[in-house]
């Protein structure tokens, strides 16, 4: 299976890094160009996505195993929130970023860039997660051999 | 100027006529596995849609989610069922039919009271948008308003946003997360409890 597949190989091992790539300018970047935390965290998991569909799920979660994805889903939301428990905790409201920093603006920019970063989090994780929840049980039903959901679907 | 706005002009059409054969052919077409990949381009048009209409943050949602990851999500699908449609009898596509037709008719009747699009004298320009662009550049401080009014201005709705797709993720693992051991059913006392 592996070396019928080798021009597709080669092409998304140039393309993976690239893409991840832009995920993080798309992230960090998001305050003056146009994306943010949601985009971010979609290009990120569509790079893994593409990993795993060339070289199987289970190579995909040799790189992120389940629970680093299960604790990037729940470390995202909780990042959010917590950003707003911390805002009510130094005195103002729950995500009045204000309060962060000495400079209201400089407060507003680290209480956005925290949260636009649990944002990515929660969004590539889940992503991830749903991805590979339907590949493992497409893999699991049609074949005990795992291998990636396009195989199983594109042969007839 | 004149020049520019024929260009998005014939963009725009050629995007929509385009995405309307998408439309027709999907729903015309009986093999699932076809249906999939139309879908992907039907996508990938919108996503094409949103650049021309300068939603470019948009424009990378939709095309890595619409085009991308569901396109991936729906193949994984057609694995655990059939890639055939069924043959649907001629006496419910005639009601599906009517009920298309009604539904058109409900949308365009709707669209008429709706603003030209760009119209300066539209309600949305005018409501808090004012304030956004005016405002934001003293009380955030960043180049990108977008960025502003979605992490900080309407932080609780993003908040509410990344809850979903944090149940969305939860839901599917308690559904078909842990079921690569268990051949047969039985996959729904692990899930719940944890």
């Amino acid at each position: 299976m592996m070396h019928r597949k080798s021009v597709l190989r080669v092409v998304s091992k140039l393309l993976i890094p690239f893409i991840l790539l832009f995920a993080l300018y798309v992230q960090w970047h998001g305050d003056f160009g146009p994306g943010g935390g949601f985009q971010a965290g979609v290009i990120f998991a569509s790079g893994y996505i593409l990993y795993g569909l060339i070289f199987g799920l289970g190579t995909l979660r040799k790189a992120l195993p389940s629970w680093l994805t299960r604790l990037l889903l729940s470390l995202g939301v909780l990042l959010y929130s917590g950003v707003g428990v911390v805002c009510m905790l130094l005195g103002s409201k729950f995500l009045d970023y204000n309060i962060l920093s000495h400079e209201p603006t400089h407060g507003q920019h680290l209480g956005i860039i925290l949260v636009e970063a649990g944002v990515g989090m929660t969004v590539f994780a889940g992503i991830i997660t749903i991805f590979c929840a339907f590949a493992g049980r497409a893999a699991a039903d049609v074949n005990p051999v795992p291998q990636d959901a396009r195989g199983g679907a594109g042969d007839d | 100027m004149n020049i520019e706005i024929v260009t998005s002009d014939l963009l725009n059409v050629a995007t929509l006529v385009i995405m309307a054969i998408t439309g027709i052919a999907i729903a015309r077409i009986r093999n699932l596995f076809a249906v999939v990949m139309l879908s992907g381009i039907y996508s990938l048009m919108g996503a094409t849609l949103y650049v021309i209409l300068d939603a470019v943050d948009v424009a990378f949602t939709e095309a890595a989610v619409g085009a991308g990851a569901s396109t991936v999500l729906m193949i994984g699908t057609l694995a655990l069922t059939s890639d055939r449609e069924n043959v649907t009898p001629s006496t419910r596509k005639i009601k599906g039919l009517f009920v298309c037709v009604l539904m058109f008719a409900a949308l365009v009747y709707g669209s008429i009271d709706m603003p030209l699009y760009g119209d300066p004298g539209a309600p949305i320009h005018n409501h808090v948008a004012p304030r956004y662009l005016n405002d934001s550049m003293a009380e955030i401080g960043l180049p990108n308003v977008v960025t502003s009014v979605l992490a900080s201005y309407r932080g609780y709705d993003t908040m509410g946003e990344t809850f979903v797709i944090f149940t969305a993720a939860v839901g599917v693992l308690t559904l078909i997360g842990r079921s690569r051991r268990r051949k047969n059913g039985g996959g729904g006392d692990e899930g719940p409890k944890s």
